[in-house]
């Protein structure tokens, strides 16, 4: 069998519910993990640092630290940041080399369930669950 | 066009005394020229001019260009004389309006004698232009192929000679069921109720050994790769033909070769489309019929006595162009055939199905009706888009590869950084392009999304109307090849709401829809030339989800698309979804492979090639075990399109709040928008 992708942080950070009626509520996801992989990706610092202003940052350390992989991320982000290459590298770990490879995604507000398997989230939602 | 003529009626008032047969003749020019106008455009106008239209002096009331030519010149000299293939008139242009004037005034109500020995009567108009335009392609039907003199004089005479139409031995209801023309079989009898052959009853004696030496040759020149085991001779006298016909799929194998003895002929070839093309059959000479031209194009011989032929010398086969100033009628002679075929002893598997009847399984299969309404649209789009995919998910994926240039160019052209969601994403073949950007990809098909994780890019399931990626975080999206799988105005509208809300303010939105216009400024699309290169054939042919362009070389040109395309996205709005022909639930009908749609609302057939060697190997997630249809070789399925008109996809984005269009284009085969946030 080939290997397969795993969700990736920065993927999980975009991710949001979207079943009925729940709007901004269905964010962040929350993240039951049973395999997590850790997958080496090249540290491109400029890149880190333009995805990190595109990121809700509490959700990012919450989900990190739920899988274990806080990796001594800031809770809050301190600024000047973008000189800070330790700080860069350890972002550059949690977002892009921490995969979710099995396990579950949990809407925060309505309690919807969605699998992940094989690092692919089934998003989809029943035409009741989606109608608007 | 002509400029608008004058009143019609003003040439009666000019001549006030008129003995009655002037009186006669002039009410008939003018009735002439009513029918020129009502039945073909052709508008004449009341003051002189250098050109005529020659009502009743056409090629095809039998007047040939020789002798209409003879006539036109007593007056003056003629710059130009057009015949229209089939029309009863013609268009004449004089060097001078004084030489016009004297044909207007010498030859109206002139009665001549046709090639048929029939009295007619010329009826001559001023007209401004003379104008015929030729829409017929310049090509011969793919897969056609004339081999001029493939046998001697000597070698004709003797074959002709040999045809003993006395002997009933063989083949003894052949000749009582046809009515139009001798005919006699070799080797198997074809019979014309079921139109097949009883494999399993050769005639005996197989066929004649005098063809045997023809037959070697061919083999040899490679104009056949195996030898033809059945033979039917038909003989033609002028004015006998043959209904147009494909032959039967099952009965033969793709190779049909044809001899033409004793005389030439045109055999008239068309295509589902309604393109017809004409083709001059030497005498001696071999026709071969393979592939398009043999599967999907009917041919037939026109029962008539006169050909319209090209007029000018040298080119002896070949087709027959609507070149109106060099077309002349020829006298038939009689015409034998040798047809040489293969009995088929497999299924056909070819590339038509709507006209195999190896296939034809499929078309009993009922197919749905139009959506009436949001919850018939969604069954529909589960049917015949969702499980479809799921089904040709890794065929699908093997012939999509090689990203389009444009759609390249815009996700290179993105600043680094950029977070893109491909929303419809298949196989992912846009989610490596730019190692710069972030790009995630989602698709309704779990087992293309799969091959997107095997690939190593980050995609998940959901559908386009409900993505599940919070607003405003895009700095682009894309859409390709996606909305015209849904099968309401109001879906497709909420799809590219979708995309506004993921979008943040200043992100751009890149929209792809494959086009009811498969020819736009007279530029076909790439399809039919990639056709034929068998690198392109893989991307292209099947297929169609991006658009490939499919199949201009058929269309007999962009008007008729015009015609039927007249409802807008806010029209199909208002009446909740209508096809294009405006008729509310009517079955949605089948799209040919490699022809110009129809309707707006189309299946559009999938043929699944297997691929034996995965077959070994985990089978790819099997959700939807049963969709009624057989493990033949190679089955098809039948994806719902909506294909969109110029302009739709547009106007559908002109209903959008907060965006402006940035670019609103046409790319092989698809309507394509570019769209900011504001």
């Amino acid at each position: 069998m080939r290997a397969q992708a795993g969700m990736k942080l920065l993927t999980h950070n975009l991710l949001s519910s979207h079943v009925r009626g729940v709007g901004p509520r269905g964010f962040p996801l929350r993240i039951q993990a049973t395999e997590i992989r850790v997958s080496p990706v090249d540290f491109n610092p400029d890149f880190v640092t333009r995805m990190i202003p595109k990121m809700e940052w509490a959700a990012l350390v919450e989900a990190a630290e739920s899988l274990g992989h806080l990796s001594e991320l800031p809770r809050q982000l301190e600024e000047g940041y973008e000189k800070d290459e330790d700080f860069l590298r350890k972002v550059h770990h949690v977002l892009l080399e921490v995969e979710v490879v099995e396990g579950t995604l949990q809407c925060p507000e309505s309690g919807r369930v969605f699998p992940i398997s094989r690092g692919i989230p089934n998003m989809l939602l029943s035409d009741e669950e989606a109608a608007s | 066009m002509a400029a608008p003529s004058a009143s019609m009626d003003n040439s009666n008032q000019s001549h006030p005394k008129l003995s009655k047969t002037e009186k006669k003749f002039l009410r008939k020019q003018i009735k002439a020229r009513h029918t020129l106008l009502r039945h073909e455009g052709i508008e004449s106008v009341s003051h002189a001019t250098e050109n005529l239209v020659v009502a009743n002096g056409g090629l095809g009331n039998g007047v040939s260009r020789t002798q209409l030519l003879r006539i036109l010149e007593r007056c003056g000299s003629v710059e130009a004389l057009l015949m229209p293939p089939n029309k009863p008139y013609s268009f004449v242009r004089y060097r001078t309006k004084e030489e016009s004037k004297k044909a207007y005034v010498t030859l109206n109500g002139k009665e001549m004698v046709d090639d048929l020995g029939q009295n007619i009567i010329l009826y001559l108009n001023f007209v401004e232009k003379v104008h015929w335009e030729d829409l017929r392609p310049p090509v011969l039907p793919p897969g056609l192929m004339i081999v001029e003199e493939i046998v001697s004089p000597e070698d004709e005479k003797m074959l002709l000679e040999s045809i003993d139409w006395a002997d009933n031995s063989v083949g003894q209801n052949a000749q009582k069921s046809l009515k139009h023309r001798r005919v006699k079989h070799y080797g198997y009898e074809f019979r014309y109720d079921n139109n097949n052959v009883e494999k399993d009853k050769p005639l005996p004696g197989g066929l004649p050994d005098i063809c045997n030496s023809i037959l070697e040759k061919c083999l040899k020149e490679g104009h056949i790769k195996y030898i033809p085991d059945q033979l039917t001779i038909n003989q033609y006298e002028p004015g006998q033909g043959i209904p147009p016909h494909i032959d039967t799929h099952s009965a033969f194998e793709n190779e049909i070769i044809s001899l033409s003895l004793g005389a030439e002929i045109v055999m008239d070839f068309k295509h589902p489309d309604g393109c017809t093309v004409s083709v001059m059959l030497p005498q001696r000479s071999l026709l071969v019929m393979t592939g398009e031209s043999r599967y999907l194009w009917t041919h037939g011989i026109t029962p008539r006595k006169f050909d319209v032929i090209q007029a000018s010398e040298g080119q002896k086969s070949g087709i027959i162009s609507s070149d109106a100033g060099n077309l002349t009628l020829n006298k038939r002679g009689v015409r034998t055939s040798f047809t040489f075929r293969k009995v088929r002893r497999t299924p056909c598997d070819c590339s038509y199905p709507l006209v195999c009847d190896s296939q034809s399984c499929h078309q009993n299969e009922t197919f749905p009706s139009f959506p009436e309404n949001d919850k018939e649209a969604s069954e529909l789009e589960r049917e015949y888009v969702h499980r479809v995919y799921e089904e040709i998910a890794e065929h699908f994926s093997s012939t999509r590869h090689t990203p389009w240039p444009q759609i390249r160019a815009f996700l290179k052209a993105l600043p680094k950084g950029s977070i893109v969601a491909d929303v419809g994403c298949g196989n992912g073949k846009y989610l490596g392009l730019n190692k710069d950007i972030y790009m995630i990809g989602c698709d309704r098909s779990q087992n293309l999304v799969e091959i997107c994780g095997e690939r190593q890019f980050e995609a998940f399931v959901c559908d386009a109307l409900a993505v599940p990626i919070r607003s405003e975080t895009c700095d682009a999206c894309i859409s390709i090849a996606v909305i015209h799988h849904f099968a309401t105005a109001e879906r497709r509208l909420a799809t590219l709401q979708e995309l506004v809300r993921l979008l943040r303010p200043g992100g751009k939105a890149l929209i792809y829809v494959w086009a009811m216009e498969q020819e736009y400024n007279k530029q076909k699309s790439k399809y039919l030339r990639g056709s034929r290169d068998s690198e392109e054939k893989e991307e292209h042919f099947n297929s169609s989800v991006l658009a490939s362009g499919l199949f201009g070389e058929q269309n007999p040109g962009t008007s008729t698309h015009n015609s039927v395309c007249s409802i807008s996205a806010t029209n199909d709005l208002k009446d909740g979804g209508c096809n294009a022909n405006g008729v509310i639930n009517s079955k949605l009908s089948v799209h040919t492979n490699r022809t110009s749609f129809h309707s707006q609302d189309v299946l559009v057939p999938w043929h699944l090639k297997r691929d034996p060697m995965r077959d070994k190997h985990a089978e790819p997630l099997k959700l939807t075990p049963d969709l009624g249809v057989p493990r033949d070789p190679s089955p098809v399925f039948h994806r719902y399109y909506h294909v969109f008109c110029e302009g739709e996809l547009e106007a559908a984005c002109r209903m959008l709040n907060n965006i402006s269009i940035q670019q609103s284009y046409y790319d092989q085969g698809n309507w394509c928008v570019i769209f900011k946030k504001l």
